[in-house]
């Protein structure tokens, strides 16, 4: 080849992917089918204990709740701010703080969240003296709902980011022929605006799955691991604050791996039908 | 079916507003509160006085830093190479920037725990420089989407052959012509991984490094005003970073 | 298949007058077409009868109903758009569909419907391909077929050629009139080119900031121009400002034989309209014959048949005329010869300044 320089470069780039991201994870898998006496499937059996169940199920609440959520009012308002009526200045807002918000994630998000709802918040007590007792209707900041309220402050913005272009792209003259043709509103969304979008949302809707299944930040400094979740629980694992062995962190973590291969390869076959009449490049 | 905001779309963008503006204003509000019905800014005071805050911070910046020069050194020329001279590892390439999506940053983590668990790595994992390998990862996906765009809107191939026939070598092309055009991309999104290194919370935690997010972390347990002023002054810092990143952004399409 | 009226439209866009007091009649089964240059207003009169702009004053009568405060669904006519207006998620045959299916019609009749009007615009092999698989000039068939699927009292089309390339239009062109003529839809063609207008249409009216100048057939246009503007727009050929005087129209020190100035008052500003066809050029080597025009050949074009030389007039040298010439003839003249251009003074046009 031409260039030996050139594969240098390309080959480091592969060696240190291998090394540090892919070998990893195959370490992972292996220790969690090993123990001292070679093979066993002992710790993914007991990834079936009752704690690691529940944090899975967490997981999979706070995610699919804090994604769905993210996605529908993320569209709406990004709908809402790119019609042509909108003023501009509103338009330009809304982009700028999305792309803020959508990296405020983490802890300073999560103390935000509790100087305002949490038990001694701000919010709370403004409420409580005007006679609504958030907490006492059963409510916590430091539960799945209480989080999937604190996620969707990141989840929501990161939507509007996500699904602009999209709805940019849809044509005026769609809607307008629509019309024309003697469809309503909500024909026009039901046979065009929704399908031509549908490949967007779904993948809008897995970037958000996949952005709520992993994080840990913001559900730690919020409940300090308290709330089982699988990242926590790993992280307890790794940091040795709880009795278990380091095989059980490794089969959560290939349980988390194994969750978002099974999303991902279901949004791509839903993606797949979902644009069939996308040009393929 | 018009193109005026109506009824419904003022009452999205105002309820999006009251959700997006309360925690803010109240943290805000909260970092001022002094006990009593006293306001001012004990709360910043106490921050300011603090030495480990300075640390903490420094560290997260030379960490930050030295992600953008492994992600500058190891992944740009590489993309450029691949894009040039091997096409075809495009999809290993992709597969690549795809995986730490996939790997949640927590199971990274543990990889590495494992795989570095033995007497001889001890050396690596005292230093926090070892956070630099998942934080490269952590960044790869957004800057690889963004250099891929930068790379795909200039047509490679034509303008290397134009070069080539005007008689430049490789190096001109790429110093005169890749370089320039993938400007804004670098810039914009090597300081989104600034911003997001500077706030990453997980590897630090785990590995016990203490990074500014560990340090907020650990002072908003007991110092709830603290905490307030802190994530309301990490708000804006993270808006100062997006303002750049939006004017990195703008100035591409101004070159046009 | 109805009558069109359009009465005394007026259209403001934050003040600006875009359409200003427009009458336009059409009878059943017409085509017109709205010719005029880029942003005199031709889409906003052609999306107010479409009901997607609703005008600030005046009416919309269709077939004899008054359909200005109607809403596009309900105005039962047909729209085909400059481009990209197919649905992209849907294939040919299903956007032909899309109307037949939203007005809840049965499905049988939905498939024979979008198999006839495919037929009809010459797709019946390309019904399952999605947008993105058909040529440009193929999705505005489809967008032709799905327009016509809802059987509409009229037909819009706004410049529904100008993005696809010449030898594709020139056909589609050709096509859209068939099928107009086969289905007897009456049909407004907003266009800029006023080759296409001229080709297809019954009638031409065309338009100028916001007025209707003319209305007629392409030949009465073309032969008779209400105007300088009309002129110009229309056809080639030199159009001179000048003063009636007689029979003749005075320019300056030229004095140019033309006995429609007659009609108009003696000192009156006039334009002279000297088409390529009445002009014709021969070699000067002596004196200007009476009522001839001396100058100097600048220009040729070789068109087949004919030959279009420009000359400039050697009093006055920024003014050009234009001669069709049979190419044997024009060979003669070439560029820098010295030529008289001399015309029957009974063909050109005199219209007032
Ligand atoms: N929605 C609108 N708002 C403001 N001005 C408009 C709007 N639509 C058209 N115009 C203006 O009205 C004039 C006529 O436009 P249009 O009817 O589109 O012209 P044409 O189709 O003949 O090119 C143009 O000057 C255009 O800028
Ligand atoms: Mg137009």
């Amino acid at each position: 080849m031409k260039a030996p320089i050139a594969w240098l470069f390309i080959g480091a780039f592969i060696a240190v992917s291998a090394t540090f991201l892919v070998a990893p994870t195959v370490m992972l898998a292996i220790q969690a089918f090993s123990d001292d006496d070679g093979w066993t499937f002992q710790y993914l059996l007991d990834l079936q204990q009752y704690r690691y169940w529940v944090a899975f199920q967490h997981s999979l609440q706070l995610s699919v709740a804090s994604a769905t959520v993210g996605v529908v009012a993320g569209a709406l308002i990004a709908f809402a701010m790119l019609k042509s009526a909108t003023p501009r200045w509103l338009n330009q807002a809304v982009t700028s703080f999305s792309a803020v918000a959508a990296n405020f994630a983490g802890v300073p998000l999560a103390f935000a969240f509790v100087s305002t709802i949490g038990s001694l918040g701000l919010l709370t007590n403004l409420l409580k003296r005007a006679g609504i007792d958030l907490y006492g209707m059963g409510f916590s900041l430091f539960s799945i709902t209480g989080l999937t309220v604190v996620y969707s402050y990141f989840q929501i913005p990161l939507m509007v980011i996500v699904i602009t272009p999209a709805i940019q792209a849809l044509r005026p003259a769609w809607r307008e022929a629509a019309e024309n043709l003697g469809a309503s509103g909500g024909e026009y969304w039901r046979h065009v605006g929704l399908p031509v979008l549908a490949p967007s949302l779904l993948a809008g809707w897995i970037l958000l799955f996949g952005s709520a299944f992993s994080a840990y930040a913001t559900a730690y400094a919020l409940t300090s691991g308290n709330i089982g979740l699988v990242t926590t629980e790993i992280a307890n694992v790794l940091s040795g604050n709880v009795a278990s062995e380091p095989q059980i962190g490794a089969a959560l973590s290939v349980g988390m791996i194994v969750v978002m291969v099974a999303v991902l390869g279901l949004s791509t076959w839903l993606t797949k039908r979902a644009s069939r009449w996308v040009k393929q490049v | 079916m018009s193109d005026r905001l109506g009824f419904g779309g003022w009452m999205i963008l105002t309820l999006a507003f009251v959700f997006f503006s309360v925690p803010l204003g109240m943290s805000a509000a909260f970092s001022f509160w002094e006990g009593g019905d006293r306001y001012g800014f004990a709360a910043y005071r106490w921050l300011a006085a603090s030495p480990d805050l300075g640390n903490a911070l420094w560290l997260s910046v030379q960490l930050a830093l030295a992600t953008v020069v492994s992600l500058v050194v190891l992944l740009v020329p590489a993309m450029i190479f691949m894009n040039l001279y091997a096409p075809k590892l495009r999809p290993l390439f992709e597969f690549i920037a795809a995986l730490p999506f996939v790997i949640p940053a927590i199971a990274l983590v543990a990889g590495l725990t494992e795989l570095f668990s033995g007497e001889q790595w001890g050396w690596l994992k005292e230093t926090p420089f070892f956070l630099v390998i998942p934080y490269f990862f952590l960044a790869l996906p957004y800057v690889y989407r963004a250099l891929d765009v930068g790379l795909q809107s200039i047509d490679l191939t034509t303008l290397t052959e134009a070069g080539q026939s005007l008689g430049a070598d490789m190096r001109q092309i790429i110093g005169l012509v890749v370089l320039p055009s993938l400007r804004s991309a670098l810039v914009g999104s090597m300081l989104l991984t600034l911003a997001v290194v500077v706030g990453e919370f997980t590897f630090a935690n785990v590995l016990l490094f203490r990074t500014y997010a560990v340090f907020i972390n650990q002072i908003g347990q007991h110092e709830a005003t603290a905490a307030a002023a802190l994530s309301f002054a990490s708000f804006l810092a993270t808006w100062a970073a997006m303002l750049i990143v939006l004017i990195a952004g703008s100035r591409k399409k101004g070159e046009r | 298949m109805a009558t069109v009226t359009v009465e005394q439209v007026r259209k403001s866009f934050a003040g600006r007058e875009v359409l200003a007091k427009l009458d336009l009649v059409m009878s059943e089964g017409e085509l017109v077409c709205l010719l005029g240059p880029s942003g005199c207003g031709k889409t906003t009169l052609l999306r107010i009868i479409a009901g997607f702009i609703s005008p600030d004053a005046g009416s919309v009568v269709v077939a004899g109903t008054n359909v200005t405060h109607l809403s596009p669904r309900a105005r039962r006519m047909g729209m085909v758009f400059q481009s990209y207006s197919l649905f992209p998620n849907m294939t040919a045959v299903e956007n032909v569909k899309f109307g037949p299916r939203v007005a809840g019609r049965p499905k049988a009749e939905q498939d024979s419907r979008a198999k006839e009007l495919l037929d009809l615009v010459g797709l019946s092999q390309h019904g399952s391909k999605y947008p993105h698989q058909l040529s440009g000039g193929q999705q505005q068939r489809v967008a032709l077929a799905r327009a016509l699927a809802v059987q509409p009292q009229v037909l819009l089309l706004d410049e529904p050629l100008s993005a696809l390339d010449a030898k594709v239009r020139v056909q589609l062109r050709d096509e859209i009139r068939r099928i107009q003529r086969e289905t007897g839809v009456t049909t407004v063609l907003v266009t800029h080119d006023q080759e296409e207008a001229l080709s297809i249409s019954d009638r031409v009216a065309v338009m100028n900031a916001g007025r209707l100048l003319q209305v007629a057939s392409p030949a009465a246009i073309y032969r008779d121009p209400a105007d300088g503007f009309v002129a110009r727009f229309i056809g080639a050929g030199a159009v001179l400002p000048g003063m009636a005087e007689g029979q003749t129209v005075r320019m300056g020190a030229l004095v140019l034989p033309a006995w429609a100035a007659a009609n108009h008052a003696n000192g009156a500003k006039v334009e002279l309209l000297l088409r390529p066809e009445v002009v014709t050029f021969s070699a000067l080597d002596g004196d200007v014959p009476p009522g001839g025009v001396a100058g100097e050949v600048r220009e040729s074009v070789f068109l087949g048949a004919l030959t279009r030389l420009r000359m400039s007039v050697a009093a006055v040298p920024e003014l050009s005329i234009w001669s069709d010439l049979p190419s044997e003839e024009a060979e003669a003249l070439k560029i820098g010869r010295r030529v008289v251009a001399s015309w029957d003074p009974a063909r050109p046009r005199v219209v007032a300044a």
